[in-house]
């Protein structure tokens, strides 16, 4: 029981923020018309690869000996930044094509 | 943390914000993309420069090294690729993002752990990047034809979810014990590995676009996961909103296309209905060629065209809207009648027809074009079927009853093109193709539609 007194005190913040931003998300996407479904799945997906910061973080505390830590953060930095390039490039390259005519 | 990063991670937080919500309606979505591109520009910038550590250069040099290696690649492909292809890019592109989360807890879980929240947040973050991962890259294979068939092992449900629950077992198991043990460490990640191939691999083709969906909201989760781990908020609020907004999208495609997610998951329309529906004699069918379809089309006043999944895969955006400029030049009023699920995914028509320059004001959605279709002369069907089908209006034991359908049937002519007579994704008869009004006018998409604006021509 003290451990999980202990547990929310310790996360009740991020626990606020994580109900908090589910609720902006579901508010920002509803009722949002089938024509944007194609490109808003691809720009959600861009932002998903928000997971490079993590994977910076990584390299920026591996030791320079740490072989193991240095290639998966390298990997993960590589994997993330791709996610994030390719999908905004590809997202503002389908929307560019809405443009009207004239 | 440091006071400057923080301002910078609260301000990417809020573009992140304002960019999906701009996403969100037609004539902002272009600047809140670049929106939270820019968001995401400041918070990967911010995070390399700006911290307190003590960090060797040759560890610039990498992040340097990968940083530019990835971002070359992910422009590259994204300029070259075809537009008929973005399911499967989003899809590979997502796949990438899992295994980021994944590598990022596997170098995590190597180093001390000391509370059971970080025990947590490391481990279902590799699991959740690892069945993304995955997944992902199943998906990407059946998109793009290299994993064709449906392959499906009796009582798979019971499989796929004893593995399932296994693969939990040993990640509280992990929990409760605490330490480091590669062993189990392999033996997770290779369980999240599994289970995303066991995921995705029974599903079939046309529900991808619902998988890549809620694929895609699993990688926001398991990035908010590792911001939780790291307490850093960017990475937290960012991958949530993606991960809501991602439920939010698979609820709203599987509305369109009159699925529960729950049966998009665990199983395909059952074979039975296709018999049934085999088995009942329709009519027979009116088959026509491009000559009587574009005399047809010629003397009409109203045409509407119905484009779909047929003609995504014969990459025939370009000569429907050739078809459509001589139609007009003709003095024909020409509409689109965009399905919301029309396509590959929903919403890929718009941008398949945007892309070879079809006049944005054309394209009508579902609800605004079904009334019009009583004063159609023709409608001129292309590669759509399940979305045309009236047996979801009229034929209560059909499996797609109660789905929004284009009223079609109202036109005074309906020309279908088609590939062959076989059945859409739903498995089941169209009687529309049985209409007396409906002439059949058989072949690939872009060869059909080349015919057609060549006879037009010489009108």
């Amino acid at each position: 029981m003290n451990q999980l007194i202990e547990f929310i005190r310790d996360n009740i913040q991020i626990t606020y923020i994580l109900i908090l931003s589910i609720f902006v998300g579901i508010e920002v996407i509803k009722s949002i018309p089938a024509v944007l479904h194609t490109p808003l799945m691809s720009g959600a997906n861009a932002l998903s690869g928000v997971v490079i910061v993590g994977a910076i973080i990584v390299m920026l505390h591996a030791d320079p000996n740490d072989y193991l830590a240095l290639t998966l953060g390298f990997l993960a930095v590589v994997l993330g930044i791709l996610n994030v390039v390719g999908g905004f490039a590809v997202t503002h390259r389908m929307l560019q094509m809405f443009k009207k005519k004239k | 943390m440091n006071i400057l990063l923080s301002v910078i991670y609260l301000i990417a937080t809020v573009t992140f914000i304002v960019g999906l919500n701009k996403l969100g309606h037609p004539k902002t979505a272009k600047n809140g993309n670049l929106i939270a591109a820019a968001g995401m520009g400041l918070a990967i910038v911010g995070t390399i420069f700006i911290h307190d550590l003590q960090v060797a250069t040759i560890i610039y040099v990498l992040i340097g090294i990968a940083i530019l290696l990835g971002s070359i690649i992910g422009w590259f492909i994204a300029v070259k690729v075809e537009m008929t292809k973005m399911p499967e890019l989003v899809s590979l592109f997502n796949g990438f993002g899992g295994a980021s989360a994944t590598l990022i807890g596997l170098v995590e879980f190597s180093k001390n752990i000391d509370s059971s929240m970080q025990a947590i947040t490391i481990i279902s973050g590799i699991i959740i990047g690892a069945i993304t991962f995955s997944g992902s890259l199943i998906a990407w294979g059946k998109l793009n034809g290299s994993l064709k068939s449906v392959i499906k092992i009796p009582q798979y449900n019971i499989v796929n979810n004893m593995f399932f629950i296994m693969v939990i077992a040993l990640a509280v198991y992990m929990i409760v014990s605490g330490g480091y043990n590669p062993l189990l460490l392999y033996g997770l990640l290779i369980g999240g590995l599994i289970y995303g191939i066991l995921f995705v691999l029974p599903i079939g083709g046309a529900d991808m676009p619902v998988v890549i969906s809620l694929l895609n909201s699993l990688t926001g989760i398991a990035a908010a996961i590792t911001g939780i781990l790291y307490n850093n908020m960017v990475m937290l609020v960012g991958g949530i909103l993606v991960g809501s907004a991602g439920i939010i999208l698979t609820v709203a495609m599987c509305k369109a296309m009159n699925r529960t997610l729950a049966s998009v998951i665990f199983g395909s329309f059952t074979a039975t209905n296709a018999v049934e529906g085999s088995n009942k004699t329709l009519g027979s069918i009116k088959s026509t060629n491009a000559s009587d379809a574009a005399i047809m089309m010629n003397y009409a006043t109203n045409v509407i065209i119905v484009p779909g999944y047929g003609l995504a895969v014969a990459q025939a955006q370009h000569v429907i809207h050739e078809l459509e400029e001589i139609l007009v030049n003709k003095g024909v009023n020409v509409k689109y009648a965009i399905h919301p699920v029309a396509g590959r995914m929903p919403g890929h028509m718009n941008v398949l027809l945007a892309e070879s320059n079809v006049d944005y004001s054309i394209l009508v959605e579902m609800d605004d074009i079904n009334p019009q279709f009583n004063n159609a002369d023709v409608v001129l069907v292309v590669g759509a079927n399940d979305v045309v089908n009236p047996a979801a209006h009229n034929n209560p034991a059909s499996p797609i009853y109660g789905m929004p359908i284009l009223d079609v049937e109202n036109a005074k002519h309906i020309v279908v093109n088609k590939r062959t007579m076989n059945a859409g994704y739903a498995g089941i008869e169209n009687e529309l193709f049985y209409n007396s009004k409906t002439s059949m006018l058989f072949g690939d998409a872009k060869s059909a539609l080349t015919d057609l604006v060549s006879e037009l021509k010489n009108m």
